[in-house]
């Protein structure tokens, strides 16, 4: 009977989120609902979750249309570890919107339960033009996002964003067109293995191009860098955990049940994955931006995930799906943190804020922790599922493969590095009080990067920050100690999300074999879909 | 026959326009291409069987519903984006780099100040 509630995942967000424009802005019911109801969504994940962990696959024909003809809603231990982890994401950066005010700006609480709504209904559906209407519902709200929260007033990476986006969603509606015409279904369970039929393989090879535009995969991964960095901070961590995850998982869905890990297209994939995470984690390098060398970590991670279904054993299926929940939850984390020293500080720009080692330690632990679990170091998550991946890599006789993910892994290393060596030690920057007072009016004023700024209400603003914004507790400043206790500091609500996340990695870390256990089942009905296409399919 | 060559005509018209500067002819390309898509879409059901289903009782001519449903929604979805792309093309202060004169960067908002030429074709 719990099955009869799977669309409830869909509809209640789409219910509130409609609701919520009709309620007043400034209304505290608006940030009451649209938590409340994310808190739902992750309640509800975590129980599919309880319930799916033992290898049930729970399905509902919507309006209990008979098997094969009813859009399907299905729910196995891989989406909802997913939908999990997706939910949690998703909470956390609402969060950190209602802090930092961002929630207030009009419909934005909304537009969020709209995205949250799609999201969950393309991890659920089981039918191929059901999933293209749920991407598209995840993305319209994510324009809105885009554009309502750009700090920018150019609209260009707005524009790019919506031409990829819609270019992809043409072609993946191509590629359910062709597979309607050579199958007659679309029904994701009554195609199983029909991967066999060239025809069918090829058609399908066509919503996978799509659908890797969206996952950001090399090389058509130029898009998201450059995107991701005009939006807000919130925004691109918002993203981050939800937008090209949802990609990945439908290629996972659609390599597993239509191709079942057919060898030729796996390895096509191996060889795909291994650029991007190769060329990701290189392009980080070149950056000077905190936010775009962590965008470039995001196309290196979806190369890393993609390893695991491109090997298609059971270890390397459960490894990528290790991965994948370890990638959401670290990089939410990692963007998290950036958003909140841009939101005080006013940039995320490595040679603009400088010294937060010994200003900010609660900023600087959950960096630490994000990017210690990024590389990959014990007792972090990241840990876990790198060393899952390398030994699965390993037994699956591609030495290479995991030779290249140790290699990579000490390339994401250095990336991380310089921004610890810029941003985190080093002399603050004598001008930072001026940018973080800048900052500050231009969000109170609501003013675009782009415009000017009254430079004696900056100036005053700056020299009362340090006056007062947290006074020295006790401690008597040295005169011209550049480390002393007053100035601009982060505020603290800003950073527990990210800390909160931070510790989700560590419990992930220590619980690795939980976790472990859990994308075990997963994977187990991804390599035997037996279990999927009886519960979708009746037989 | 007639229908794959207006689905190819479609195709290369949209792609064309794509490609081309401007915001609106990028617009219009993508209309062009949604296009071509729901015509596949309509030519995968089969065009062979078109009558009614209802009428008469006989159903073994009727024409498959579901391409149609698909084309429906489809519509629907592309008109929205279409909006919000042409939404798209008229805010913003002449920082629209599909046009040939700009020379903006989008990682560097300082620069982007100093065009204010708002021209949208």
């Amino acid at each position: 009977m719990v099955e009869l509630l799977l669309p409830l995942f869909v509809g209640a967000p789409l219910l509130l989120g409609g609701l919520l424009f009709v309620v007043p802005r400034l209304s505290p019911l608006q940030p009451i609902i649209a938590m409340g109801s994310l808190l739902a969504v992750l309640g509800g994940a975590v129980t599919l979750l309880v319930l799916t962990s033992d290898g049930t696959v729970l399905a509902h024909q919507i309006s209990l249309w008979p098997e094969g003809i009813a859009i399907a809603f299905v729910a196995d231990a891989f989406s909802a570890l997913i939908l999990t982890a997706a939910a949690l994401v998703a909470v956390i950066s609402f969060q950190y919107m209602i802090v930092s005010g961002e929630s207030r700006s009009p419909s934005i609480p909304a537009l969020v339960l709209v995205l949250v709504g799609g999201v969950a209904g393309a991890l659920l559906t089981a039918d191929l033009f059901n999933l293209f209407v749920f991407i598209e519902v995840m993305l319209l709200p994510s324009y809105g996002l885009l554009i309502f929260l750009s700090r920018r007033s150019d609209m260009g990476a707005s524009r790019l964003y919506v031409v990829v986006n819609l270019l992809a969603s043409t072609l993946f509606l191509a590629g359910v067109g062709l597979i309607y015409a050579i199958q007659g279904t679309v029904n994701l369970a009554a195609l199983a293995g029909a991967g066999d039929d060239p025809a069918t393989a090829i058609a399908t090879a066509v919503c996978l191009s799509a659908i890797a535009v969206k996952a950001s995969v090399f090389p058509v991964h130029g898009w998201l860098s450059r995107t991701y960095a005009a939006a807000s901070p919130a925004v691109a961590a918002l993203f981050s955990g939800l937008h090209t995850k949802v990609a990945v998982y439908v290629i996972y869905r659609i390599s597993a049940v239509i191709f079942e890990g057919d060898s030729a297209w796996m390895t096509a994939i191996l060889v795909i994955a291994s650029l991007t995470l190769v060329v990701g984690a290189f392009a980080a390098l070149g950056e000077k931006d905190m936010r775009a060398i962590l965008l470039f970590q995001m196309v290196s991670g979806i190369g890393f995930i993609l390893i695991g279904v491109a090997l298609f054993t059971p270890g390397a299926v459960t490894a990528g799906i290790v991965y994948m929940t370890h990638h959401m939850i670290v990089m939410g984390a990692l963007l998290l943190v950036a958003s909140a020293i841009e939101h005080t500080y006013g940039s995320t720009r490595l040679e603009r804020v400088a010294g937060l080692r010994t200003r900010e330690h609660l900023v600087t632990a959950a960096f630490v922790i994000g990017s210690l679990s990024l590389v990959g170091l014990p007792p972090f998550s990241g840990f876990v599922a790198k060393y899952a991946l390398v030994l699965a890599s390993a037994d699956a006789d591609a030495a290479i493969v995991a030779g290249l993910l140790i290699v990579v892994s000490l390339v994401v290393l250095i990336a991380m590095m310089k921004i610890w060596a810029e941003m985190f030690n080093g002399k603050r920057h004598p001008d930072v009080e001026v940018l973080a007072a800048e900052s500050r009016i231009r969000t109170r004023n609501g003013l675009y990067d782009t415009e000017a700024v009254n430079q004696d209400e900056v100036a005053l603003e700056a020299a009362r920050a340090i006056e007062y914004i947290d006074p020295p507790r006790g401690i008597i400043g040295v005169e011209g100690d550049p480390h002393e206790h007053r100035g601009t500091r982060v505020p603290l609500p800003l950073i527990y999300p990210a800390l909160i996340l931070g510790g989700m990695s560590v419990a992930l870390g220590f619980g690795g074999e939980f976790l472990v256990s859990l994308a075990e089942q997963a994977s187990a009905g991804l390599i035997d879909t037996g279990d999927y296409v009886k519960a979708v399919l009746g037989r | 026959m007639s229908l794959a060559l207006s689905i190819g005509l479609l195709a290369a018209a949209g792609v064309f326009l794509v490609l081309q500067r401007g915001m609106i002819r990028i617009i219009l390309g993508f209309v062009l291409l949604t296009h071509a898509v729901n015509l596949l879409i309509i030519a995968a059901g089969g065009v062979g069987r078109r009558d009614a289903p209802f009428i008469g009782g006989d159903t073994s001519m009727a024409a498959d519903p579901l391409p149609q449903a698909f084309v429906l929604t489809a519509i629907v979805i592309a008109f929205a984006i279409t909006v919000v792309l042409a939404t798209l093309a008229v805010v913003g202060k002449g920082d629209d780099d599909t046009e040939a004169d700009s020379s903006l960067e989008l990682s560097d908002p300082e620069d982007s100040a100093s065009e204010k030429s708002g021209d949208l074709k």
